[in-house]
């Protein structure tokens, strides 16, 4: 650590201002705080400060997708060899999704964080560490199959207009993950939805249909309530396991780096849309979505990961504690509405999110301003 | 009478170097009074340097409001004025000559004591700068109400001196500021004690309300005891005294001088023996400190506490209104991927390494910012640590907008830099609250002048 600490500390003149590197300076000074916090001490305010950072509390969001990450490249290679009617051994599943996902997140990360870094080097911010969990949660959401030049495109148009434009992470309205799958969805429909974009290079006989694929067409399910939860079913590389995303909640909520209320009301408001939907069941023999036990809604689709990844992005969602309950509430309310009554689109979860982040503020608009007055309120009443 | 008041709300920071609770008498020669202890402050000196200061003659006053006048602590001689960048006046040096000089005031019985000849005489003796008032902390202003007078009986903060242990033997005193307190306003004086003090001083003390806190840190801020017995709105004036200055103040009534006596305790994990001390106000560091720290040079020296204290240097002095020294590792070293191990050395509200696991154990924390500033990011960490009715996040971003009518109907009048600072301790983006709460206290008192 002394040799690479000499290595730093020897580039560093080379890329500060006026020197002759000056543009890799956002570059450099990633790369030092990567590896060596900083020994900036406290100059005023308090004097000493909580041992985690920005890095450390992004970086646990990252390890809490790592096991739908690496049961989804299972499930990838499961998938793929499934269709092809062959057997393989774990490891050779394993190592075949995992050839296939990597490439995804390479790009993911290197288009990212190369915008990232520009921009900071433009504003003279230091690069923030938010896409350390954007880069890792797009992999997650997409399709095997997505070329990786949509990935590409998508992932810069939404960190440019998502974010960056919006001052970088912290100020982005809406979650740059989630409109990166928003871009892809609406520019290239084909590439992210139907039979054959689930499996990597599957027999041309097998369709690789997702459970909400199937609801869509009007057949049931055609999975065990058990068989949602293990996840060994076609979908986005990361949403399919319920029971690697419960790890992944676990280690959010534990550390307090996700917001129980918002991950909590979110599941309360889909079971809610989804309960009073199947009251119609009755009505409506034919839609098999409205037959669907209600609980059983959160097990399949993005639900579970939307839930516990993408609608606590603490960024996007709400900010007072009351608006939390109501932002969390009504994402799920709201993702289930769409998936069960909109024909167009078999899932709804993305769209809910994305909604609700454009509607976060108004939320916290309302709660702020009832603050404000139950403090007039009390001034009147003492005067 | 007392109220029980729970505050759910907050954090209790276990550091090493707890003051034992003993007291030796440290004798000084030098001394020094700082404008900067004292906001918003316009400095013009009433003795200049080779003059000679009785105990209790005005060293400096301000400009603009003459009622904050700052008495000499010694009889001695001042040696020099220490000036900053634009010439601002940063420390005003007395050294003593062995003379026992003093300027007499006043000697008033409880009984002959009213509001005006209780203010004539703290005004006169300069002892009125010991009454600071909310909103804005600053001296109070003797020609307006204040609706209440408050007085924290605890000092919640991390490695505090104990209130209960300063107060042990000035019962007294304690009670004379308190007659002469209760003078100053048609309100009342409301003291807020811990639940389970078992100070004579605090319990027993007369013509006073006594609320109980109970409760994690800052439980002992008087702001947060204020918001919740008697909260601040828009126009009110609460006046707080700190509970030693109530000695002060009633010896100053007692005896008819001014008595700068002090009990300070000096802790920190770099202490050899945290214990308490007796000194003069404005007492200069290296003589408190001499021989009495770990064989470390590299340390961070703060009078006041770890949270909102002020870094001083060890030729500086200790600050107006504080009776703590701590003295911390400072933390000015690169750490080889110290944000990824998770180190036990490191305290966090966040359970993303093991401090979790040993709530009761005792940090050596340092000076280390521990991270880079970055935007806001992660929400309603601030709100766990505020015990008030107030968005910590919304206030400090109106604050930083400039928007005075938000900064108003969020509330800035019932908080100071000190109530926000657990905020600014678990806050993962390194964001400087406190600074920021100044900065709205300061341009809203702008605006309202």
């Amino acid at each position: 650590m002394k040799f690479i600490r000499n290595i730093l500390d020897s580039v560093k003149p080379h890329v500060q201002k006026g020197a002759k590197f000056q543009a890799f300076h956002s570059m450099y000074d990633a790369a030092d705080t990567l590896f060596f916090v900083p020994d900036v001490v406290t100059t005023k305010g308090s004097h000493i400060r909580d041992g985690v950072d920005m890095k450390r509390s992004m970086f646990m969001v990252v390890i809490a997708m790592v096991p739908a990450l690496l049961f989804g490249m299972w499930n990838v290679g499961h998938n793929h060899f499934l269709s092809m009617g062959e057997t393989a051994e774990f490891w050779d599943v394993f190592l075949y999704g995992f050839l296939k996902v990597l490439p995804l997140i390479l790009v993911t990360y290197g288009v990212g964080l190369g915008i990232e870094i520009a921009f900071a080097q433009g504003r003279g911010h230091e690069v923030n560490e938010g896409f350390f969990v954007s880069g890792m949660l797009i992999p997650l959401i997409v399709p095997v199959t997505t070329p990786l030049w949509m990935v590409a495109v998508a992932v810069a148009f939404a960190v440019v207009f998502g974010k960056e434009v919006f001052g970088g992470t912290g100020m982005n309205i809406v979650n740059p993950a989630l409109l990166t799958r928003a871009v892809l969805f609406f520019a290239y429909p084909s590439a992210m939805s139907g039979d054959k974009v689930w499996i990597s290079e599957s027999a041309d006989a097998i369709s690789g249909a997702t459970p909400l694929a199937e609801l869509t067409a009007g057949h049931g399910a055609g999975l065990s309530p058990l068989e949602m939860m293990i996840g060994a079913y076609p979908g986005s590389v990361g949403e399919t396991s319920v029971i690697a995303i419960g790890i992944g909640a676990f280690i959010l909520l534990f550390t307090g780096v996700a917001n129980w209320k918002v991950m909590f009301s979110f599941f309360i408001g889909g079971i809610a849309m989804a309960g009073i939907l199947h009251a119609f069941a009755g009505s409506y023999p034919d839609n098999t979505y409205l037959q669907l036990c209600p609980w059983q809604h959160l097990l399949i689709g993005g639900f579970a990961f939307g839930g516990v990844f993408m609608i606590t992005d603490p960024v996007t969602a709400a900010q007072t504690n009351t608006g939390k309950w109501i932002y969390g509430f009504l994402g799920g309310f709201i993702a289930i509405l769409v998936r069960v009554l909109n024909p167009a689109y078999p899932e709804g979860v993305m769209l809910a999110i994305l909604f609700m982040n454009i509607f976060a503020p108004t939320i916290d608009f309302y709660v702020v301003d009832a603050n404000i007055k139950k403090r007039l309120k009390r001034a009147k009443v003492s005067a | 009478m007392s109220n029980s008041i729970k505050i759910k709300r907050g954090l209790d920071i276990r550091l090493k170097g707890k003051a034992q609770e003993q007291v030796q008498d440290v004798s000084l020669s030098k001394f020094a009074l700082k404008p900067t202890d004292f906001h918003g402050l316009f400095p013009k000196l009433s003795a200049r340097v080779g003059d000679k200061v009785k105990r209790g003659s005005i060293v400096f006053f301000d400009k603009k409001r003459d009622y904050i006048q700052i008495p000499s602590p010694v009889s001695g001689t001042v040696t020099e004025v220490v000036r900053g960048a634009k010439r601002k006046m940063l420390e005003v040096r007395i050294e003593v000559d062995g003379s026992d000089d003093f300027v007499a005031f006043k000697k008033l019985s409880s009984a002959e004591m009213n509001n005006e000849n209780v203010k004539s005489n703290l005004l006169e003796s300069g002892l009125w700068s010991l009454i600071r008032q909310r909103p804005y902390n600053v001296v109070a202003n003797p020609t307006e109400k204040a609706k209440a007078i408050f007085i924290s009986g605890f000092d919640s903060a991390p490695l505090t001196a104990n209130v209960d242990f300063i107060l042990q033997g000035n019962e007294a005193a304690f009670q004379a500021g308190l007659d002469a307190l209760s003078k100053l306003t048609d309100g009342k004086v409301n003291i807020g004690v811990n639940s389970d003090t078992k100070s004579q001083a605090l319990l027993n003390a007369k013509g006073v309300e006594i609320n109980k806190f109970d409760g994690p840190h800052p439980s002992g801020n008087v702001g947060i005891q204020i918001h919740h017995v008697s909260p601040i709105n828009k126009g009110d004036i609460v006046w707080t005294v700190q509970a030693q200055d109530v000695i002060t103040i009633g010896n100053l009534f007692l005896t008819g001088e001014y008595k700068p006596e002090i009990i300070i305790a000096l802790s920190g994990s770099e202490v050899q023996n945290p214990q308490y001390y007796k000194i003069i106000r404005g007492g200069d560091i290296a003589g408190i400190i001499e021989g009495k720290l770990n064989d470390n040079d590299n340390v961070r020296l703060i009078s006041g506490n770890v949270l909102t204290g002020t870094k001083v240097e060890k030729s500086g002095y200790l600050g107006y209104y504080n009776n703590l020294i701590t003295v911390i590792p400072e933390g000015n070293k690169y750490e080889f991927f110290g944000w990824f191990v998770p180190s036990s050395k490191k305290h966090s509200v966040y359970r993303t390494a093991f401090s979790w696991l040993s709530p009761n154990k005792e940090y050596v924390l340092n000076t280390n910012l521990n991270g880079g500033e970055r935007a806001f990011v992660f929400t309603g960490n601030m709100d766990k640590v505020l015990p008030m009715d107030i968005l910590p996040m919304e206030l400090t971003k109106a604050i930083m907008v400039d928007d005075i009518d938000m900064m108003e109907n969020l509330g800035i009048y019932e908080v100071d830099e000190e109530d926000f600072a657990l905020c600014e301790y678990v806050n993962t983006s390194k964001i400087g609250i406190q600074a920021v709460i100044r900065e709205g206290l300061d341009s809203i008192r702008k605006e309202m002048s």
